[in-house]
């Protein structure tokens, strides 16, 4: 088994044109110094809304999308590293990802055994014929899927949604990888059905797998992930312990969102705000300053010319904001 | 078992479906009959067997040519003939097209840009044309460079339409999810992409194949094939060059045309039903039937009260 | 107790497929009064949004309207001419959909789709379409200097509102919204909601809301239906309906909505999967997924009956005490 126990990513950056020019071609900065770890049998979450680069950085961490700067680690080697090149199958076997849409995770055409079949075949060579089918069904078993033999025969059209994400939560482990990207795995579920998966992951953290959880809902990040950081326009502004960060949040944007969820029980003010100041910004290589200025309300001007550094509030959270002053 | 994709396709395609059964009657017909030629021709297509310009009789079926020859012998081993060249130009054409619009909608890139270029500047080319002046640089063809030229001409479009198709697979999670898994490129292609993309090339091979029918037919038809070897197409240019309708021996033309027309037609009416069953916004399954009534007995009792 | 606005009564909406008929909304009637803002949650297949396209009468083929009335203002809508649906529709009532972009032309400017919603009911002038049009704009916080805008070079949030502006412009008396902000982040939402909030204020229209997210239901709606499989399963006010629900369905959705506030715990949701509609069983639909599931459950459909303690509450359940 594999003992690899973080995944972590130092100063990440990831640019993407905007187009094809030759010449002064420009680019949007979709990630913008990012740096965070996942430990093996934690979670950690990743909260914005879209456009903030959550996703692109899971994408990177499965080697989508190759950094312009900064690097990914699997215990503290460099997944990209030019020299000691890390193959897609290597890197499969440590890290998987599962996506929002369970109606897309799945190839229509082919059975569910199929889909199971492939990765354990090409991850687990040591087991071949009837071993590989016991591992399947208990991978299946596993993810909650009963009867296994059932399922397994079944074309995707016939399962729900929730058994859709089930099976691609049971491809990604079968290959016996430690971490899993999960981006946005249940937004796309009926609300009844989304616990289910929650619970399932959780059970999985303590089997020892690590989650990198990427959600725009903060109340689930809480209740699954133990750490949570927030990113707004490719920035990692707060982060820490889940806990600490919504319960206590320091960061004007990490307010704005959590004031902005509704809560059963909850009611209705009247006065709508100002939409002109709803602007978000595109970012360069070029841009300046903290993306938040233009909607802040404790802006000051050294905000619009300076990122602000990484202030600690306690033990495990930290912000980056000029507005929060240290006692 | 009955679950089975396939299964449920055929059920689905033939319920109730009076063009795809009718259509297959024909297209399967036709290819039996041509395929068995020596079997059921009486006599050798080439060889004079009777007086030039019979009306069609018990003894020979469909008439005879000018030079004697039994029309119904001639148009089975023509068929023969034009059948393996529409197959085997519509066999080229699709490959390449499934090979260059895979590549391109998957790869992308560079990859993509200078395949479509390629794509582009093959399209642009008339067809017709294109083959006719081939032909015509090549001498009198036969079949082969014929079913040959065809098919090295007439990919263009079939390429742009899976590269499309290709596209839109490409992005969708589980092509995303495979690649994480550290499959092979070409077995994403082969075992994940092309299975979903079947319907269209199905559809793509059909019509190329009746493309290629009439196109064969009308090189010889203007007497650019070898009119030694018999198909369809160099049984009209014969008819043709024989006045045969001016002289009344309408048998001579038509029946070679009909045959063209025949199988053509049988591979549209295919063609057609397998576009009503892969695209359900066309609205013909047989739930239409169902909703229209019902709507009229929920319309006549809202009338009522 | 004045007249209701809406009256659906006994409504059926069935889809037919090659494998038998699927019945959408099964026999569901729901009344809604001027002003007052009714909320109707569920999941996937749970047949609100078809009720909603029912009411406007936007349903074709496969759908069909099998059986039922709906009443608007005492008429038939069911039964309406073409001329008088396309006089019902949009000055009596309008509708919101889930995705702008599906609801916006994408070639024409927006100004230019408000001025046609204007210019096809009132007879009045360009220049005073056009500064409707302006006005319903600025309603609903875009300036006004964006009517010359396409929906592409608006943002997501942006357009969601103009799309809010256009269902606005004739000052209809029912706005039905089929979850309005589902698709958008939720500080836009927020947004949203807030505005939506100050127009009905202002304006006085009924809202019929549809949304799976409960959390939102309860901010803003006066009454919640919770449906499931087609059927009404709770109906009552909102925030009695949100703090003592009385079937387990709504229970468990209730408890499917982890907190920011309050403790963390672990909470289960609701076991096994949405009920296929072209395979139902006989009795209460839920019943597989039931705790208190029994026998009468398995063969009796429960009806919707009011509790004894509260005359505007319903609830379709067996084990809950009734009249």
């Amino acid at each position: 088994m594999n003992q690899v126990n973080s995944f972590e990513v130092d100063n990440l950056v990831i640019d993407f044109a905007l187009d094809n020019a030759i010449f002064n071609r420009k680019y949007m900065r979709a990630v913008n110094g990012v740096s965070f770890h996942i430990k093996a049998g934690e979670a950690l979450a990743i909260v914005g809304e879209s456009g903030s680069g959550k996703s692109t950085c899971a994408r990177a961490m499965a080697r989508m999308y190759e950094p312009n700067a900064g690097a990914i680690c699997l215990d503290k080697k460099d997944i990209n590293d030019k020299h000691e090149h890390l193959s897609q199958e290597e890197l499969a076997k440590q890290v998987q990802m599962i996506f929002q849409d369970p109606f897309g995770a799945l190839n229509p055409v082919h059975t569910i055994r199929h889909h199971l079949y492939r990765p354990i075949s090409i991850h687990m060579p040591h087991l071949k014929g009837e071993a590989i089918e016991d591992y399947m069904l208990e991978v299946l078993e596993r993810v909650g899927l009963s009867p296994a033999q059932q399922t397994a025969s079944k074309y995707p059209h016939e399962l729900s949604g929730g058994q859709r994400q089930r099976v691609a939560i049971a491809r990604a482990v079968s290959t016996g990888a430690k971490f899993i990207l999960a981006d946005e795995p249940i937004s796309m579920l009926d609300v009844s059905i989304r616990l289910g998966i929650l619970n399932l992951m959780t059970d999985m953290k303590s089997d020892g797998i690590g989650f990198l959880y990427i959600t725009h809902d903060i109340a689930t990040a809480r209740y699954f992930a133990e750490r949570t950081g927030v990113m707004y326009v490719g920035h990692l502004v707060e982060w820490g312990d889940s806990d600490s960060v919504t319960q206590h949040p320091q960061h004007p944007y990490t307010q704005l969102l959590i004031s902005a969820v509704p809560e059963v029980g909850r009611k209705r003010s009247a006065e709508p705000r100002d939409y002109s100041k709803n602007q978000i910004p595109l970012w360069t290589p070029d841009s300046k300053g903290c993306p938040f200025a233009l909607r802040c309300p404790k802006v000051e001007a050294k905000c619009h010319s300076e990122m602000p550094g990484i202030s600690q509030i306690s033990d495990d959270h930290f912000v980056r904001c000029f507005a929060y002053k240290s006692e | 078992m009955l679950s089975h994709p396939i299964i449920k396709f055929l059920r689905r395609f033939y319920g109730g479906n009076a063009a795809a059964i009718l259509g297959s009657i024909i297209v399967a017909t036709v290819i039996v009959m041509s395929m068995s030629a020596s079997v059921i021709a009486e006599y050798e297509p080439n060889k004079r067997v009777a007086r030039g310009h019979q009306p069609p009789s018990a003894e020979y079926l469909l008439g005879s040519t000018r030079s004697g020859k039994d029309v119904f012998s001639q148009v089975l081993h023509g068929g023969k003939i034009s059948l393996l060249v529409a197959f085997g130009a519509a066999t080229i054409t699709t490959i390449i097209a499934v090979a260059v619009g895979i590549s391109a909608g998957y790869f992308g890139g560079r990859t993509d840009e200078i395949l479509m270029s390629i794509t582009n500047i093959i399209l642009v080319f008339p067809q017709l044309p294109l083959l006719i002046i081939l032909a015509a640089f090549l001498g009198q063809v036969g079949p082969i460079v014929i079913a040959l030229i065809i098919g090295l001409s007439s990919w263009a479009w079939g390429a742009r339409v899976i590269r499309s198709q290709t596209m839109a697979i490409r992005n969708k999670e589980f092509i995303l999810a495979a690649e994480v898994m550290g499959e092979s490129k070409w077995r994403i292609i082969f075992v994940e992409i092309l299975p979903n993309l079947l319907s269209i090339v199905v559809g793509g091979a059909m019509g190329t194949c009746i493309y290629a029918l009439m196109a064969e037919a009308g090189l010889e038809f203007l007497g650019l094939g070898d009119p030694t070897i018999i198909t369809w197409g160099t049984m009209l240019f014969w008819a043709q060059s024989n006045s045969a309708f001016i002289v009344g021996a309408w048998w001579d033309m038509v029946v070679p045309g009909a045959a063209i027309a025949i199988f053509g037609g049988g591979l549209a009416l295919l063609n057609m039903s397998i576009d009503q069953i892969s695209n359900p916004k066309l609205k013909t399954g047989s739930y239409i039937k169902t909703w229209r009534r019902m709507k009229a007995e929920v319309d006549a009792q809202r009338a009522r009260s | 107790m004045n007249q209701p606005l809406l009256s659906i009564t006994n409504l059926c909406v069935d889809y037919v497929t090659d494998t038998g008929n699927a019945r959408a909304v099964n026999d569901v009637s729901l009344d809604i009064y001027p002003g007052e803002t009714v909320g109707l949650s569920g999941e996937s297949g749970c047949g609100k949004s078809t009720l909603a396209f029912a009411i406007a009468n936007l349903h074709s083929a496969p759908a069909l309207i099998t059986s039922g009335n709906i009443n608007f203002e005492g008429q038939d809508v069911l039964s309406f001419s073409k001329e008088q649906l396309r006089q019902f529709r949009w000055s009596k009532a309008s509708m919101v959909f889930q995705s702008a972009m599906n609801a916006l032309n994408p070639v024409i400017t927006i100004g230019e789709q408000l001025i046609d919603v204007v210019l096809a009911h009132e007879s009045c002038s360009l220049k005073q379409a056009i500064k409707r049009g302006e006005e319903n704009l600025q309603l609903v916080g875009i300036h006004a200097s964006r009517m010359q805008s396409y929906p592409h070079q608006l943002s997501g949030g942006m357009r969601q509102r103009v799309v809010i502006a256009i269902a606005l412009i004739l000052r209809p008396k029912l706005i039905i919204m089929d979850e309005p902000t589902t698709a958008l982040d939720v500080v836009v939402e927020r947004d949203i909601m807030d505005q939506l909030y100050h127009l009905k204020k202002e304006f006085g229209f009924a809202i019929l809301f549809i949304s799976h997210d409960l959390a939102l239901m309860g901010e803003i709606t006066d009454r919640v239906g919770i449906m499931y499989a087609g059927k009404i399963v709770e109906l009552g006010q909102t925030d009695k309906v949100m703090t003592s629900p009385q079937h387990p369905y709504t229970k468990g959705l209730l408890r499917s909505f982890p907190t920011i506030f309050g403790p963390k715990k672990r909470l289960e949701g609701i076991s096994g999967h949405p009920l296929n509609l072209l395979e139902v069983p006989q009795g209460c639909y839920f019943q597989a997924r039931c705790d208190l599931c029994e026998t009468i459950c398995k063969n009796t459909m429960p009806q919707l009956r009011t509790l004894s303690a509260d005359n505007h509450r319903f609830v379709a359940c067996h084990k809950v005490e009734g009249e």
